[in-house]
């Protein structure tokens, strides 16, 4: 901060920062009286909240039995016409055991190279997991961790499936995500499919991002 | 590309053609309507919204107080975390270090993302001086570039415009820009949002260098966060190797948990959802997840000035939701292109005159632009007074020149426009006399020589604006 003039930009917004404040009042520890969650303390309660929340937004949300989850990727992939699938490193590959499509594993997972944003486009389909999914907001939330991958993965194709498992990934509400989340870590949280409301302030689904988001709540 | 705000009329003379053009006024009207309901049904879920509201202005208040503690404590943990920040005092140092960064890459275009503070510095328009074309990917702005137009709301930026304009401008331009629109397009809502997503995503995929704004810096961690919809901000902050982020100074927040506080009143107060469809959040760079380079460049560009204000502070709040547009009579009738800033309504009245000063007539007359309903603080998110600085940044025009200066005329000819227009008042008046702390040591108007004798007013009176003004003037 001694350093020869003239000053940096940085010091002198830093000097202009605290003359303006030179006066200024003490303010108090903010007050945290809202509530850490809108929702009773009950599983079944706030998974039929997610899936409310998340069908409002036009995801199409299916409660699925484990045992039964790779014939149903399958059949998903199939009635949508996928040929092709991105595959994030770390996605259980039991997963996909029943679905025939050509898959394309991503950088990290065994065999895998990076696919390119021009490979990405020409994947119909991803299939991830999520790190943790949000009840009152219907939202899911991703961070790139096992079975997750890399952003681009689940931008750029135009179909996401995405894997909840309803045990231990769903919370209530936002206070509640945020301690379980690295924010270390890229994250990306997806509300529904991409939308705008750009047009007469009206909201239609299916800009730049996926336009088709099937969420599968893993039951056990 | 966009057009200037430089040499805008005053506000009565820009708001006096805005309400003779029909179409303009009717899709404003049909919009902000629209999105008003929309939002009390949304805000109206959260039993706590009060809360809420109280602790966002308590955080972001206390932010303010130790800016500069937080300030240096983001540009550690960013830098810490693999990004490099840079310091900008203007506009025109911030447009400099953003041009250099660009052609350090050796790239020669940009794709960004809706940004405020890169359209305050005017950043397009610098590139494009440097020869690096800047292609603007959200639908809106993309609607606003091709039209050559200037935006005219925070969060619609081409909220003046309505779908048949909106298919004409990209049947005529696209072509000119890159992939042209398809044949026979339509002016249904879902087929022009087709036409951008093709339209843009060449674009997206080759692109080398992204530039974006933020919602939220948080100091604590180094984290980033932009809310968005379409996923265009995804594909900028995602795909390039080199991003740049042009933030001002006051979007910090201390911590990672007081994103629960705005995570929840941002994206119902502005599109009126539970939850924005995208929000990217980012720490420094990842080795094999998005861009192998991250710039911060922090803007004052007149923030630090505002923040000298105590009572104009309050404006550097903003988490720029545009509610207080959507609820404006003034806004909904005057547009807002009137506002001659890329700051339009209430919060652009409080906001461009403190961050540019009020040398001229538009930035004079600004303060004047509001009929002091206070709707705009009944929906603000961070409970910004507006109406409580509106009347202080009047004494301060009032207080800058003699009684027939050029910038009281504005400034008196706004707020008779405002008179002139019941409807903009008439809105108004149902919340007036519930707006509070409206105490102006001089009256408001000050090209009326008769009562500019600087004599103390009383308190504000609980009757309406009209028959306080009506009184007071002769
Ligand atoms: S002033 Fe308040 S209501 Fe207006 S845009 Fe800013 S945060 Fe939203």
């Amino acid at each position: 901060m001694s350093s020869p003039t003239p000053p940096s930009s940085r010091e002198r917004i830093l000097a202009r920062v605290r003359e303006a404040l030179t006066d200024a009042p003490e303010t108090p520890e903010p007050t945290r009286d809202y509530l850490p969650t809108h929702t009773i303390d009950d599983a079944a309660t706030v998974l039929d909240l997610l899936h409310e929340n998340l069908a409002d937004y036009r995801a199409f949300v299916h409660r699925v039995a484990d045992d039964e989850l790779p014939s149903f990727i399958g059949t998903l992939l199939a009635e949508n016409g996928v040929r092709t699938v991105a595959v994030p490193p770390g996605l259980s590959a039991r997963w996909l055991a029943a679905s025939e499509v050509e898959q394309l594993l991503d950088e990290g997972a065994p065999g895998g190279a990076v696919l390119t944003p021009y490979d990405l486009d020409a994947i119909d389909a991803v299939v991830t997991s999520c790190a943790l999914a949000i009840a009152e907001t219907g939202t899911i939330v991703l961070d790139g961790g096992p079975g997750q991958g890399r952003r681009a993965l689940t931008l750029v194709p135009d179909l996401h499936i995405c894997v909840v498992r309803t045990r231990d990934q769903v919370v209530a509400s936002v206070p509640q995500s945020l301690p379980r989340l690295d924010p270390g870590r890229p994250l990306t949280w997806i509300s529904g499919p991409s939308a705008t409301s750009d047009i007469e302030l009206d909201r239609v689904e299916g800009v730049h991002g996926p336009r088709t988001l099937h969420v599968v709540l893993l039951c056990p | 590309m966009s057009g200037t705000f430089v040499g805008m009329p005053a506000f009565p003379k820009a708001a006096h053609e805005a309400v003779g053009n029909t179409t303009l006024r009717a899709n404003l009207r049909h919009a902000t309507h629209t999105i008003r309901d929309k939002r009390a049904k949304a805000v109206a879920e959260l039993d706590d919204w009060a809360l809420l509201r109280e602790a966002g202005k308590q955080i972001k208040d206390h932010t303010l107080r130790h800016l500069d503690t937080y300030l240096v404590q983001l540009e550690e943990t960013v830098t810490a975390a693999g990004g490099t920040v840079h310091w900008a005092t203007d506009a025109d140092e911030a447009n400099r270090i953003v041009t250099h960064l660009v052609k350090e890459t050796g790239e020669c275009e940009v794709v960004k993302v809706k940004s405020m503070a890169t359209q305050e510095i005017g950043l397009n328009e610098a590139l494009e001086e440097a020869g690096i074309a800047a292609y603007e990917t959200d639908l809106a702005e993309l609607i606003v570039q091709l039209g050559h137009d200037r935006p005219s709301h925070i969060l619609v930026p081409a909220i003046h415009r309505n779908r048949g304009e909106i298919r004409d401008i990209f049947t005529k331009e696209m072509g000119e820009w890159g992939r042209p629109a398809p044949e026979g397009l339509t002016d249904t809502p879902a087929e022009l949002a087709e036409a951008a997503r093709l339209h843009l995503r060449e674009k997206f995929l080759r692109a080398k260098v992204g530039i974006s704004g933020a919602n939220f810096m948080v100091a604590e961690t180094g984290t980033l966060v932009v809310v968005e919809s379409e996923g265009n901000g995804r594909m900028c902050l995602t795909l390039p190797e080199t991003l740049i982020s042009v933030v001002g100074i006051e979007k910090i927040v201390p911590t990672w948990r007081d994103l629960e506080i705005f995570l929840q009143t941002l994206p119902r107060s502005s599109t009126a959802e539970r939850m924005n469809p995208y929000t990217s959040m980012w720490t420094g760079t990842t080795d094999t997840d998005g861009p192998r380079a991250f710039h911060l460049v922090l803007i004052d560009n007149g923030r630090t000035d505002t923040l000298a204000d105590e009572v104009g502070r309050q404006a550097l709040r903003c988490i720029r939701c545009s509610a207080c547009l959507n609820v404006c009579p003034v806004y909904e009738r005057a547009g807002g292109h009137a506002y001659g800033s890329v700051y339009p309504g209430p919060i652009g009245a409080i906001l461009s005159p403190q961050l540019r000063g009020t040398t001229s007539e538009i930035d004079a007359s600004l303060p004047y632009a509001s009929s002091l309903c206070g709707a705009c603080y009944e929906v603000c998110p961070v409970a910004i007074d507006i109406p409580e600085v509106l009347v202080h940044l009047r004494e301060k025009v009032a207080d800058q020149g003699g009684p027939g200066h050029r910038l009281e005329r504005a400034a008196i000819k706004a707020a008779g426009w405002i008179l002139d227009h019941p409807g903009a008042l008439a809105a108004g008046e149902r919340v007036a006399s519930r707006t509070r702390k409206l105490h102006p040591k001089k009256l408001p108007g000050p090209g009326a020589g008769q009562w500019t004798n600087s004599r103390d007013l009383p308190q504000m009176p609980a009757e309406p604006f009209r028959d306080w003004w009506k009184k007071n003037r002769t």
